[in-house]
């Protein structure tokens, strides 16, 4: 592990009209880690990995990755990292061959390595056999080890995972994060997840920074958390943190249309 | 350029496995082609203007490929957060390159939907004047296609909810067709109909089609084909700049 962080926010704000998601935000990860962002609902943790990812501008404040300047250099930062969205972005009239093919086409992995390099994800992620099936017919715990697979086929250096878990099984939860654990071992890839189970962070996390009303409020490893808040579970300390009132998002557009995605996916 | 092809193959290849989609995008034409055509035929006939199924054959065609076209650009509303689009956002290729190969495959699944209705008249009875003609009326269909695939990607970057999907069709892609002259002659229209007919880019492709394969063209093919040739630059700029503001 080097000591240069190789994601460095600083006193980053995203307003959308009155609203601010994001306010004042500023946090290293360390290359090498699992770093979790942990807050309630409308936290601000998507609002974040979007600017991360190039999808959104912040309004002010800067955001760096691997060293470059993220708004300035969207491309070159593009390179650098693979992202794994709250909500799928798979091809499901595709097959899983042709989702990573595309995937690496997209990212300029030249043909040879390419064949291989899915091969070996494909494998890893236990969906070789399927690799010829439309992502269609696959269980929502496959199509996320899809996912994963295609985000890490460009060899990135840093792995976002935005919600991972969500809606899945517990045992596709446990084997999910098997996977993450051995890949930050074996592809030295720093991976940057947002939850809101705490079991997961306490689990898999290095470190952990907790959110809330777009502001940071805590960051350190989960016994860090748990000795500055008094408590002995992470959830307490959570609770500590961020309060036990229940947060109402207001519905968006996206919200609406995840409502009819679930009637009419799976 | 391989990021282009890729895009590309992806919608035509979607397109071929989708059977179901493509027999049940058949029944829209195949109604107004036979209820229609045959309906109104008898009534065409005795205004002294000739066979309906003749006059309206390419009208149809025309429709067929403004359906499939549009559809390509909201298929893209429901892809910008359930699907493929944001994977393709945040790599490292010009968003020009997305919206191109998209735009390209959305136009080519229209080319190939407007085939197959003209397979479609064929059987039915239609028949064109000269065989030397049908490529050059392809070449017609091709910038429709692409006229309208352009307009579609303008028009899904920009709007955000489902419900602007009703909006579309029934403010923007009904008046299209229905104005385009596919279903009646432009001769002696109304002055306000006659002018609304003249500012649709549609009318233009089904009066070039209809030149080409029937031998009697409103505005002239030379017309037609400068003014699809127009408006498909304008609206491939147009869809490429709204493209390039989504924000996912």
């Amino acid at each position: 592990m080097s000591d240069r962080p190789i994601i460095r926010v600083q006193h980053v704000v995203k307003a959308f009209g009155k609203v601010t998601a994001v306010n004042d935000v500023s946090f290293d990860v360390r290359a090498g880690e699992i770093f979790a962002f942990l807050g309630p609902n409308g936290a601000g943790k998507t609002t974040t990995i979007k600017m991360l990812t190039t999808l959104l501008r912040p309004t002010t404040g800067s955001l760096e990755l691997d060293g470059l300047d993220v708004t300035a250099h969207p491309m070159d930062v593009r390179k650098r990292f693979g992202v794994v969205f709250q909500d799928p972005s798979l091809d499901s009239d595709l097959t899983a061959w042709e989702n990573m093919d595309i995937h690496g086409v997209l990212y300029h992995v030249p043909r040879h390595p390419r064949r291989e390099r899915c091969e070996i994800l494909l494998r890893m992620f236990e969906l070789w056999d399927r690799r010829d099936d439309l992502v269609k017919t696959f269980s929502g715990g496959m199509k996320r080890r899809l996912e994963i697979a295609r985000g890490l086929l460009h060899t990135p250096k840093v792995l976002f995972l935005d919600e991972p878990t969500l809606g899945l099984d517990p045992q596709s939860r446990n084997q999910m994060w098997t996977h993450v654990r051995s890949l930050n071992q074996t592809e030295r890839v720093t991976v940057f997840l947002t939850t809101h189970y705490m079991d997961e962070a306490d689990r898999v996390a290095d470190r952990i920074a907790v959110i809330d009303h777009g502001r940071i409020v805590a960051t350190g490893s989960a016994a860090e958390l748990k000795d500055q808040t008094g408590t002995d579970s992470l959830e307490a300390a959570f609770l500590a943190l961020t309060g036990t009132t229940i947060r109402d998002e207001s519905a968006t557009a996206a919200d609406q249309m995840r409502q009819v995605a679930r009637v009419w996916r799976r | 350029m391989a990021v282009i092809f890729v895009l590309w193959l992806r919608e035509v290849k979607k397109y071929l496995r989708s059977r179901v989609q493509i027999v049940a995008s058949l029944g829209g034409p195949l109604m107004y082609l036979g209820v229609l055509g045959f309906g109104l035929g008898p009534v065409f006939r005795r205004a002294g203007e000739g066979s309906y199924l003749q006059f309206m054959a390419p009208g149809v065609i025309g429709m067929a490929v403004l359906f499939t076209a549009m559809f390509s650009g909201i298929a893209m509303l429901w892809d910008r957060q359930f699907g493929f689009l944001k994977e393709t956002l945040v790599a490292p290729v010009p968003r020009l390159a997305i919206m191109i190969g998209r735009t390209l495959g959305g136009a080519t699944v229209a080319v190939l939907q407007g085939a197959l209705i003209f397979a479609v008249t064929l059987i039915a009875g239609f028949r064109p004047e000269s065989v030397l003609a049908v490529p050059l009326a392809f070449l017609v269909i091709v910038l429709i296609a692409v006229v309208f695939a352009a307009l579609a990607t303008a028009i899904g970057s920009t709007i955000k909810e489902m419900q602007g999907f009703q909006m579309v069709m029934n403010f923007l892609v009904m008046p299209i067709f229905f104005l385009s002259g596919a279903i009646y002659p432009l001769q002696g229209l109304p002055r306000v109909l006659a002018a609304l007919t003249r500012i649709d880019p549609l009318t233009y492709g089904v009066d070039g089609v209809r030149g080409l394969l029937t031998g009697s063209a409103y505005f002239g093919v030379g017309l037609d084909l400068a003014v699809l040739f127009g408006v498909g630059v304008l609206f491939v700029a147009a869809g490429a700049w709204r493209f390039s503001r989504i924000e996912a």
